[in-house]
């Protein structure tokens, strides 16, 4: 009798998990498709395009790169704004955010329970709510069309300082400061040369999620930036959309993938850290 | 060892300053310029000069109740959000409830981990003029795999259709977050004390049982979490729909930051309502944030708090002089 109910438990548990991973390999295939027909589409032509799928790549890779640079898209200019862009949003956000998480963590100053409730009720502010003031800002400044607009507010990023004041709260012993100030070093110094490599390894993992998010970044450089030399990849995918390329298939697919390639490769290097930070930035509250 | 009695609460201000500033230049200033602007009669390119309105109020009357295509934009963002929500914590749901099934056992975790979350990496506006060529009419992609499997013999313009539409700029949506939604859920289950399932299978509890009676509750905050964080960000949903079909067909993907950035940015540069638009956003996001603090609060933590604020006091005036750091 046992014997028997463990056989079908055993038998549904089989089942079960056959589905799982047929369901699993679905959506495992869903995530790949689109981005392998992207990659194999920008190596055809557009009359091999418009005969139908194929999961293969033809040879037609070196014409698409032809036409595709020959009129408006760029993609060694764009790649650069975007890495500048990019490059510096990190160093702001993740150097300030630590310094200003430090002062949360370490000294006993009057406002300091309140500036960390201020930075957690203002880190949901959706951009589009100071975008119109920002913009008309920069403009009387004569901001516009320079990347700083885009950089230097990172410099406030209440979401980064909120995960490093956590990350701190763990990983920092406070006899380490105590005994940076009994051998004279100064506090910004102890900050720089004690502190920081201490929190190298949330550095690090912030580090790829600021980068990659100013990266994807659409809206606030597509207002600021009207000069096609300051024009960003995800700005330049719009170009993608036009007119200029109605049947060029293949040159289409082609500006997506070298818009895509950096982020793919980003990925996979760095993948398992990647994963781990999604976790460990959300267990928030 | 002997304290010394140098007060360092300087520089705690004094290290927050590049933030308190930053945030003050670049963010408070230009949320209160948005108000006032959107109670002036700001537009066009290179206006030097504007003024308040005579009825302060014209540009948000306006949008509430004469615009059509704003009250559009808020429907459609309301309804790409809901199609994309609720498959899209309901399949993280169960990928979360599958892999952290100890009988259930599955293998290559990590690489299907790896695989979900990876959409949500790449561009958006990459991932929105993809799917607009894949879609493309007579022959792209999805058009042949129809006639390949034989579910179509003529072409289909996927893309002329209102819900077809939508429902490609959920699709997207909830293909690039729900593995960033599963991860969540997992590390939220992975806090559950293991202790807690022990019990329960000694008691007998099947996988389903222990499932919603176990892991729901004890990720309720988490999923309330994701909630909120995820209608804030879909209240805010531009790229895609804009790079996917420019808000179209019919303006059935024309979403609330597309209306903004339209008004603003193109045809009659209406920076005012614009504006107006932007803060009546603001406010139903702020709304949201404050149902997630009310829900998320933390009453056992605040009373602690409370105690300890009082106990530093306390502790501030017996030594008097002397701040000593923590």
């Amino acid at each position: 009798m046992y014997n028997t109910v463990k056989k079908t438990n055993t038998f549904a548990l089989r089942l079960n998990r056959a589905f799982v991973y047929m369901f699993c390999v679905f959506l495992a295939l869903l995530s790949i498709m689109p981005f392998w027909i992207m990659f194999v589409n920008a190596t055809r032509s557009t009359p091999e395009i418009q005969a139908g799928l194929s999961l293969l790549p033809s040879s037609n890779l070196s014409r698409n790169l032809e036409v595709l640079v020959g009129k408006a898209f760029d993609p060694i200019t764009g790649f650069m704004n975007s890495f500048i862009i990019s490059a510096g949003t990190t160093i702001c956000a993740i150097y300030f955010s630590s310094l200003t998480a430090y002062a949360l963590v370490v000294y006993n100053w009057r406002f300091r329970q309140p500036l960390f409730t201020f930075i957690v009720l203002i880190m949901l502010i959706p951009v589009q709510a100071s975008a119109i003031g920002f913009y008309q800002f920069m403009y009387q400044i004569g901001w516009t069309n320079s990347f700083l607009p885009l950089i230097l507010p990172a410099i406030a990023s209440p979401a980064i300082v909120f995960f490093m004041r956590q990350y701190l709260l763990g990983a920092l012993n406070y006899e380490i400061v105590e005994s940076a100030r009994v051998d004279g070093s100064g506090e910004f110094a102890t900050f720089n040369r004690i502190i920081l490599p201490i929190m190298a390894p949330a550095v690090a993992t912030q580090s790829i999620f600021v980068f990659v998010a100013s990266w994807n970044n659409l809206f606030m450089p597509l207002i600021l930036l009207t000069q096609k030399e300051k024009y960003t990849l995800p700005i330049m995918v719009n170009l993608l959309r036009g007119d200029i390329y109605k049947t060029e298939f293949g040159s289409i697919y082609l500006g997506l993938s070298l818009t895509a390639l950096p982020l793919f490769v980003i990925y996979f290097l760095l993948s398992r850290y990647i994963i781990q930070g999604v976790a460990l930035g959300s267990v928030k509250e | 060892m002997r304290r010394r009695t140098i007060s360092y609460s300087r520089y705690g201000f004094l290290f927050c300053l590049p933030f308190i500033l930053a945030f003050l230049v670049f963010s408070l200033y230009p949320i209160l310029y948005t108000v006032f602007i959107g109670f002036t009669d700001l537009k066009g390119v290179a206006t030097k000069e504007f003024h308040v309105l005579d009825d302060p109020f014209e540009n948000f009357k306006n949008l509430l109740f004469d615009n059509d295509l704003f009250r559009k934009s808020i429907l459609n963002t309301a309804l790409i959000w809901i199609i994309n929500f609720i498959p899209q914590l309901g399949i993280a749901l169960l990928l979360t409830a599958w892999f952290t099934n100890k009988r259930l056992n599955i293998r290559g975790q990590g690489g299907f981990k790896i695989l979900f979350y990876m959409p949500n990496m790449i561009t958006a506006g990459t991932i929105a003029v993809l799917f607009s060529s894949l879609f493309a009419y007579p022959m792209g992609p999805v058009n042949s795999l129809y006639q390949m499997l034989g579910w179509s013999d003529q072409p289909i313009n996927f893309l002329l259709d209102k819900w077809t539409a939508r429902g490609i700029v959920s699709f997207i949506q909830y293909w690039m977050w729900y593995g960033h939604t599963m991860l969540i859920l997992i590390a939220g289950v992975m806090g559950i004390s293991p202790s807690l399932y022990e019990a329960a299978e000694i008691d007998g509890a099947n996988g389903w049982q222990q499932f919603t009676n176990i892991t729901l509750p004890g990720i309720r905050t988490i999923i309330l979490f994701i909630l909120i964080t995820s209608m804030i960000g879909g209240l805010q949903m531009f790229d895609i729909p804009f790079l996917f079909q420019n808000g179209g067909p019919d303006n059935a993907t024309y979403t609330a930051a597309m209306f903004i950035y339209a008004q603003a940015f193109r045809g009659q540069y209406l920076y005012n309502r614009a504006a107006a638009a932007s803060m009546i956003l603001f406010v139903i996001a702020a709304i949201l944030s404050a149902i997630l603090f009310y829900l998320l609060r933390d009453r056992d933590a605040a009373r602690i708090r409370r105690e300890e604020r009082r106990m530093r006091k306390e502790a501030a005036k017996a030594a008097k002089g002397g701040v000593v750091n923590v």
